[in-house]
């Protein structure tokens, strides 16, 4: 057996790669074999770590020393100093308060999180899968295919608790109860891998980082569900993701654990992947299995539900990358395990992707019922420059904001739901007082306009009646009653459009007008941006010679 | 690669592969302590580290991590070796890479301290 006495895991995450990652790793290795190391030193390309922000990063065991913003010309002196000689780069190790030599756990950001999901990431070598297996990977696989029925796999997931991770927050072991008492010999697995959300990738770390964790919740519910074939629909825009995945569907087959006859069980089961074109509405589960019989990606009418009529009409059980990701803990350390995690209602932990204005960005796993203001300043590191935090948008262009009023409230379902925002899939980002409302809300408010499918008229028509009135407030031409307007569009948009992303496009807009009515108002009234991001200048127009003029107020 | 049959033979991989993996984990029951310093290195801890390494792997013992270390300050022992198992740290001076072979043979892996190239022992 070769034993390494020094472990370099460097993250090739796809953000800490387009940082730079792949050029220091490259020179990393150079400089090793130029030491004469090769043999003692081992580089481990792992997933994404979270900490996006510090990246590219690397962390070198056994001490667990972090070393954040590497370039290439920095891993002659960590192979010369810390390799060779034993003494870490101090000036490359990431700077925890009172700590000489921080390890990960010492680090505020990760200290507070609670890893499930991610519990791999950035520890094993997404590319192999006895990495995987050595974390007790595809023992849940094992002892459900050994000594479980399939309505007892269902039955545990439903005591668990655990609600969708893709938004709504659906109890998942229902939705396996329902596919699972359908008499069909066919029945199908999806994973939902179109992860759209601006600024959200919590899935695609998962792919990247764990791939393998995905394919054992699906096959356990290919079990549990008695299910003969599994989907993942990934965009094609995560090319990293797709990679991982394939090659860890390949090793999985390869090892037994994918495919016919799977640990000599008799269950025989196999996983395909579809790749999506890019289409935000497809991560919508019904314009999604259109999109993977090979339709146009337009969401169909509910009822029949998926369950009951899914993919080529057969009863189909869709769940997001998160939610298959937590089935192996669940299984494997039981039902009790996972609902001590969390709150009541909603147990387990949920994965965030930090963004905006807040000190440290990246990657979170925190329990359910943390509050907000934990994750933006304990986790987070509070806002940069000395300014103050203003609102956290959480659910992407679905959900709504959470102003500094509320900055205690719980991270669960029922709390979101209370001021009107959603759990979504992750999204978060942290705004300051530089941040204007109306803007942020024009901003999600474009972007499902640009990718509404035009099925259903209230969100084809709606949406851009509702954009042009945002246009027209911040460029200092808002009109007295354009709020009510916004209102009463937003609220006819959400009860009569066919698909979740006509239900929740009017989300963004509705709620910041809840709480940051009085920035509406000083648009409209006193043609002013109390942040001064939108520039409140009417609009030029172009007239027939193509001369650029202004439009004239009238007086 | 040959298919995994039954749930037994997952948690036999899941053990073997654990121990390539135990380096990550600082869950072990001996610690080698090198000094890599200078004068360490001058006077041929290199050559130590690396038949330490080969020696262990040869003999398939990963229960062990390997710290590389400053100068203890005694460099005339150089190079120094300190091998903490069992709450017990000793260090060894002069090490030659025959004499690091036979650390890791008695010390490291049997539990048994060669007395006479001890020069120091401390109790954590």
């Amino acid at each position: 057996m070769k034993i390494f006495r020094t472990h370099a895991l460097v993250c090739s995450g796809a953000q800490c790669l387009s940082a730079g990652g792949n050029n220091f790793k490259d020179a990393l290795s150079a400089e090793i074999n130029s030491a004469g190391l090769q043999d003692e030193v081992q580089i481990v390309e792992t997933g994404c770590m979270g900490s996006c922000e510090m990246g590219p990063m690397m962390v070198v065991y056994p001490e667990g020393t972090v070393y954040i913003k590497l370039v290439p010309s920095d891993a002659a002196e960590i192979v010369k100093e810390h390799f060779l000689k034993g003494r870490p780069v101090k000036r490359l190790m990431w700077n925890a308060s009172g700590k000489e030599f921080p390890t990960l756990s010492e680090i505020p950001f990760f200290a507070k999180q609670t890893k499930l999901v991610l519990r791999n990431c950035g520890i094993i070598n997404p590319e192999n899968i006895e990495e995987y297996i050595a974390n007790d990977g595809y023992l849940a696989l094992g002892k459900v295919l050994t000594s479980m029925k399939p309505q007892e796999v269902v039955d545990e997931i439903k005591k668990s608790g655990l609600r969708g991770r893709g938004g709504a927050g659906f109890l998942t072991g229902l939705k396996w109860g329902y596919v699972a008492s359908q008499q069909s010999g066919d029945k199908y697995v999806i994973c939902n891998a179109d992860e759209g959300d601006p600024g959200a990738y919590m899935d695609r770390s998962v792919l990247e980082s764990d791939p393998h964790t995905l394919l054992e919740g699906m096959i356990i519910a290919g079990y549990a569900v008695g299910a003969i074939k599994g989907y993942i629909y990934v965009r094609a825009e995560y090319p990293l993701a797709v990679k991982r995945v394939a090659l860890a569907l390949k090793h999985a087959r390869a090892f037994g654990l994918l495919g016919s006859n799977i640990l000599n069980s008799g269950f025989s089961f196999d996983i395909a992947i579809r790749m999506g074109a890019g289409a935000f509405v497809c991560g919508e589960e019904t314009a999604l299995i259109n999109s993977i019989e090979g339709k146009r990606g337009e969401p169909r009418k509910k009822p029949p539900y998926p369950s009951t009529a899914g993919l080529f009409d057969k009863p189909t059980l869709i769940n997001n990358v998160e939610t298959f990701a937590n089935v192996p803990v669940i299984i494997h350390k039981g039902a009790q395990f996972f609902k001590k995690i969390g709150t009541a209602t909603s147990p387990g932990t949920k994965v965030f992707s930090l963004a905006g204005k807040v000190n440290t960005t990246g990657l979170i796993e925190v329990p359910l019922g943390i509050t907000l203001r934990e994750i933006v300043f304990d986790i987070g590191g509070g806002i940069p420059e000395g300014h103050s935090f203003k609102g956290a948008l959480i659910g992407g262009p679905s959900g709504g904001v959470v102003p500094a009023e509320h900055l205690d409230i719980a991270i669960d379902y029922e709390s979101l739901d209370s001021i009107g925002t959603i759990m979504g899939s992750g999204g978060l980002i942290i705004m300051d007082e530089t941040s204007c409302m109306v803007d942020i809300a024009k901003f999600f408010l474009k972007f499902t306009v640009e990718e509404s499918c035009g099925k259903c008229t209230p969100c084809r028509e709606g949406t851009p009646q509702m954009l042009k009135i945002l246009q027209r407030i911040t460029s200092g031409e808002g009109m007295p009653g354009d709020i009510e307007n916004l209102e009463r569009t937003g609220r006819i948009i959400s009860r009569t459009s066919l698909c979740g992303l006509g239900q929740s496009a009017s989300n963004p807009v509705l709620s910041t007008i809840r709480f940051f009515k009085n920035e509406y108002e000083s648009h409209i009234n006193e043609k002013k941006c109390p942040s001064s991001v939108c520039d409140m200048k009417p609009k030029a127009m172009e007239n027939k010679n193509g001369k650029k003029i202004r439009v004239r107020k009238i007086a | 690669m040959e298919k995994i049959k039954s749930l037994e033979d997952l948690k036999n991989l899941r053990d073997k592969a654990k121990e390539t993996l135990r380096t990550r984990s600082g869950d072990v029951k001996v610690t080698i302590f090198a000094s890599m310093g200078t004068v360490g290195i001058a006077a041929g801890a290199r050559e130590v580290l690396k038949m330490i390494i080969s020696e262990l792997e040869k003999r398939n013992f990963s229960d062990v991590e390997i710290i590389e270390g400053g100068s203890l300050g005694l460099d005339v022992e150089e190079p120094v070796l300190t091998i903490e198992r069992a709450g017990t740290k000793i260090t060894y001076g002069k090490v030659t890479p025959e004499m690091a072979k036979q650390i890791v043979i008695q010390h490291v892996i049997n539990g048994q301290p060669i007395g006479e190239y001890v020069i120091a022992r401390s109790k954590k």
